[in-house]
């Protein structure tokens, strides 16, 4: 029996929330169905075991990337009278377990009415930085046209901008990081072994399991259809080549003395540029799809988080372009106040944002990679017996 | 709703696998279809929506299939499985067709898979629907959508106008209203009548009360018994049918595979009087499972328990639900319901009668007893390491043989054997002309895509003339 095997002769504890005890209910279903098995990780995962504690629910829930395959096969969706609904309960799951993992702890409420906070924060940072900057640089600022090396300074001083940014990013990295560590710790994740790190960032920079078994997720009905993949990478991608074009041009200015703005054909601003399109192109996709498809299957109580995450990234990203666009005209003041704004928003909420999603999925994926590579090998011991 | 201003070539009765081929079929040809499904939406799709594979004879490994499996070892698989009690010509047909049939349905939406994980003894002989078959269904309910075929939800078959074997019209109730719906030809696909306890009763007596029927509540027979009265002539005998055992504690409909208990090999089956009836160990259970309903349905009471040691529990695939328990044999015993001092003496007698040898859950390791009657021929340990469990069990009905009459071009014949000029039947409601008794795992889906696609294309083709 292999480590991930619990015993059907050990009593579990009960579950510790009505919807983990709902989630143990519904795998106890699919286990002993198993028709499944051929879309996504989870199912394969969920037969390595015989019984669902706590900790493996949040695991698997956190291994679902939702692509409601499971669904639309579901004999035992409603109406039928065992009323199996398997992606709106690992989702319900996965956010309780983001909201359980939040550092400091007192900020775990704001996973609840998570859009409310996320637009108020949003609200409040805009205002902050356009009335900080009035402040700071005059009134003239938004009117004025401003070229040149030292520009965007010209609007918000350079030590407010580094100071702010890397205080509010540093802020949300931690954050990040100690929810993470609370989560491997609860969910039981073990020993780390890097070919599992290797396997889970190439799943994930890929989004293999988007792919809902080979023809793509049950995007907003019962076809297969491979868009809501493509704008997930175009969101994650967009995200990261942006956030690349950030550091990029930290180092030129901040370590080569480099002031910005640069040039068209610059390394930070054509990574923005290209991110910035994938970023805008593949949130406001991905909005689309959530708000076209099948209502029954997804969880309404986190819409919200998810619909106000989306917009966060999309009008990052829009008013980032804009400003490259008209950043040697007069609007160029109030486009950078407008686009810092938004950044800031984005660092502040970052970690009780649906963001996080990126985290605990990865550390599932490694988790699930120790786990199929503990079963391959077992397999191989099996056949070197003579017995496979 | 059915349009009142929309006409009709070929009305489908029934919406399930064989429903779905034959209405698609048709309308490739050009038919104008309409497919009354009885069931509402979310229960559309009949027993197919339970299934997970079908049987098919292949010449060499495929992307989802391994080895070969030739035409000549399915009939004798079949053979086997019936005793013989089979149309020799339809069952040849069904297998030669059946080579086919995952090309074509692939070219219709259906996705497969290998088999994986507890299905691995069906690797070479079954080809595994992705998802199952609602995922199946819902390949052909779009693909039916894309070809322009009307479906009625709700809408059951209770009326056939039928004059010297020629059809004119049928009553739907559709969605609680009646409507009446003229078509040039009709395909009969609906389904056995095994969610009609009544009629099951008129072949079992009061024990088919005791019967939990695995698949849809609408298969109530309803088709059926107006083709019958219509003078259409039946195939099969009232108490053949696919019966597994599965939990006790199933719903008594729909329960589907996840009530399915593996543990009979591993365990001893006592009935009411706490007695074994019959070797648990005969065979691995795939290949047993089938013959499990009728043996349960024969004990008093129509109910058994499989009695199992800590060494087992976990030799075979998780269930629905959880045993029952007990640290000694007598608490196990009263649990259940048996008598525990009976339980006992059963218990010791099989362990009395256990010999020393390998044990081997992979392989027939020939493991048996020794003077008990009956014999438990592999798999045999003394039920010595508590805690001790145990699991109650019912037959569970998952289709009916009785049927109707069909030719190899799958038209249903009247009484006399004449066939009828525009009626053509597929799926369970002529699946006994196949499966006189017994079963062989994935032949049902078989004989639905095969007598499916058959009858849309020859009801296709009557109606273009």
């Amino acid at each position: 029996m292999s480590a991930t095997e619990m015993s059907t002769t050990e009593p579990l504890d009960a579950p510790s929330t009505p919807v983990l005890a709902e989630a143990r209910r519904v795998m106890e279903i699919c286990n002993a169905c198993r028709y499944c098995e051929g879309y996504c990780p989870v199912f394969p995962a969920m037969e390595r075991r015989r019984a669902f504690p706590d900790g493996d629910l949040t695991h698997l829930a956190n291994l679902c990337h939702n692509c409601k395959g499971c669904w639309y096969a579901c004999q035992y969706a409603p109406p039928h009278e065992f009323g199996v609904n398997l992606p709106r309960t690992f989702a319900e799951l996965r956010a309780e377990s983001w909201e359980a993992h939040a550092w400091p702890r007192p900020l775990a409420r704001l996973f609840q009415r998570n859009g409310l906070w996320l637009s108020l924060a949003t609200a409040l940072a805009l205002a902050l930085v356009l009335i900080l900057s009035m402040l700071l640089t005059g009134p003239g600022v938004f009117t004025g046209v401003h070229r040149g090396e030292g520009a965007f300074y010209a609007v918000i001083p350079y030590e407010a901008m580094v100071a702010v940014g890397t205080l509010t990013f540093g802020y949300a990295v931690l954050a990040m990081v100690m929810g993470a560590l609370s989560y491997w710790r609860a969910a039981g994740g073990g020993r780390v072994r890097p070919a599992d790190v290797v396997a889970a960032l190439r799943a994930a920079a890929t989004t293999r399991h988007l792919d809902g078994g080979g023809a793509g997720c049950n995007d907003t009905d019962e076809r297969y259809r491979m868009g809501r993949r493509h704008l997930h990478l175009a969101t994650m991608w967009g995200f990261l080549l942006c956030f690349a074009a950030t550091c990029v041009a930290t180092v030129m200015d901040h370590g080569l003395g480099w002031v910005a703005p640069y040039s068209w054909y610059s390394l930070p601003v054509l990574l923005g540029t290209v991110g910035g399109v994938g970023l805008t192109i593949g949130p406001a996709g991905l909005f689309w799809l959530k708000i076209t498809a099948d209502r029954e299957p997804s969880e309404p109580r986190h819409l919200g988080m998810e619909h106000a995450f989306l917009a966060l990234l999309f009008f990052t990203a829009t008013s980032g372009l804009a400003l490259l666009l008209f950043r040697h005209t007069s609007a160029m003041g109030g486009l950078l106040a407008l686009h810092l704004g938004f950044v800031l928003a984005l660092f502040l909420v970052l970690p009780y944002s649906k963001m996080v999603h990126g985290v605990y999925r990865l550390l599932a994926l490694v988790r699930e990679a120790g786990e199929a590579a503990e079963e391959r090998r077992e397999v191989i011991g099996l056949q070197a017996e003579g017995r496979g | 709703m059915i349009d009142p201003d929309k006409s009709y070539d070929l009305l489908v009765a029934g919406g399930g696998n064989a429903a779905l081929c034959a209405a698609i079929s048709a309308a490739e040809q050009g038919a104008r279809v309409l497919i009354c499904e009885g069931a509402p939406h979310g229960f559309r799709g009949g027993n197919s929506r339970h299934t997970r594979n079908l049987r098919t004879a292949h010449d060499g490994p495929t992307d989802v299939l391994t080895e070969h499996y030739p035409e000549e070892e399915y009939l004798d698989d079949l053979m086997r499985v019936t005793a013989g009690n089979t149309s020799e010509e339809l069952a040849r047909l069904a297998i030669r067709e059946s080579k086919g049939l995952a090309e074509w349905m692939r070219a219709r939406g259906v996705r497969f898979q290998r088999s994986l994980g507890g299905t691995l003894s069906l690797s070479r002989t079954n080809p595994f629907f992705l998802g199952g078959g609602k995922a199946l269904l819902n390949a052909y309910y779009l693909h039916a959508a894309d070809l322009g075929i009307d479906v009625a939800y709700d809408a059951e078959v209770v009326g056939l106008e039928i004059e010297d074997g020629t059809f004119r019209a049928a009553s739907i109730r559709d969605r609680g209203f009646e409507a009446r719906v003229e078509a040039g030809a009709l395909v009969a696909a609906a389904g056995g009548f095994q969610a009609n306890i009544e009629w099951l009763k008129e072949a079992w007596g009061p024990a088919a009360e005791n019967f939990l029927i695995r698949g849809t509540p609408y298969a109530k027979g309803g088709l059926l018994r107006l083709l019958l009265d219509a003078g259409v002539q039946p195939v099969g005998e009232a108490d053949q049918c696919h019966a597994v055992a599965i939990d006790a504690r199933a719903p008594k409909f729909d329960g589907g595979i996840a009530t399915r208990l593996d543990c009979v090999p591993f365990s001893i089956v006592v009935n009411r009087e706490v007695a074994r009836f019959y070797d648990e160990g005969e065979d691995f259970w795939p290949k047993r499972y089938a013959i499990w309903g009728r043996l349960v349905a024969a004990q008093p009471e129509q109910i058994a328990y499989a009695v199992l040691d800590s060494k087992a529990i976990e030799l075979f695939m998780p269930s629905i639900f959880p045993p029952e328990t007990g640290d000694t044999i007598e608490g196990l015993a009263e649990n259940l319901g048996l008598d525990p001092a009976r339980l006992r003496d059963t218990v010791e007698a099989f362990n009395a009668a256990c010999r020393e040898g390998p044990f081997d859950p992979a392989a027939h390791d020939g493991l048996g007893t020794s003077g008990l009657e009956p014999e438990k021929t592999n798999w045999a340990r003394p039920l010595d390491t508590p805690p001790f469990y145990g699991y109650p069990l019912r037959p569970g009905i998952t289709f009916t043989y009785l049927g109707v009459s069909v030719d190899a071009t799958a038209r249903v014949l009247m009484e006399g054997g004449k066939p009828a000029a525009n009626i053509w039947a597929a799926g369970e409601i002529m699946a006994g002309n196949i499966l006189g008794q017994g079963y062989l795992a994935g032949i049902g889906m078989t004989i639905g895509t095969v007598f499916g696609r058959i009858a849309g294309r020859e009801a296709g083709a009557h109606v273009r003339h």
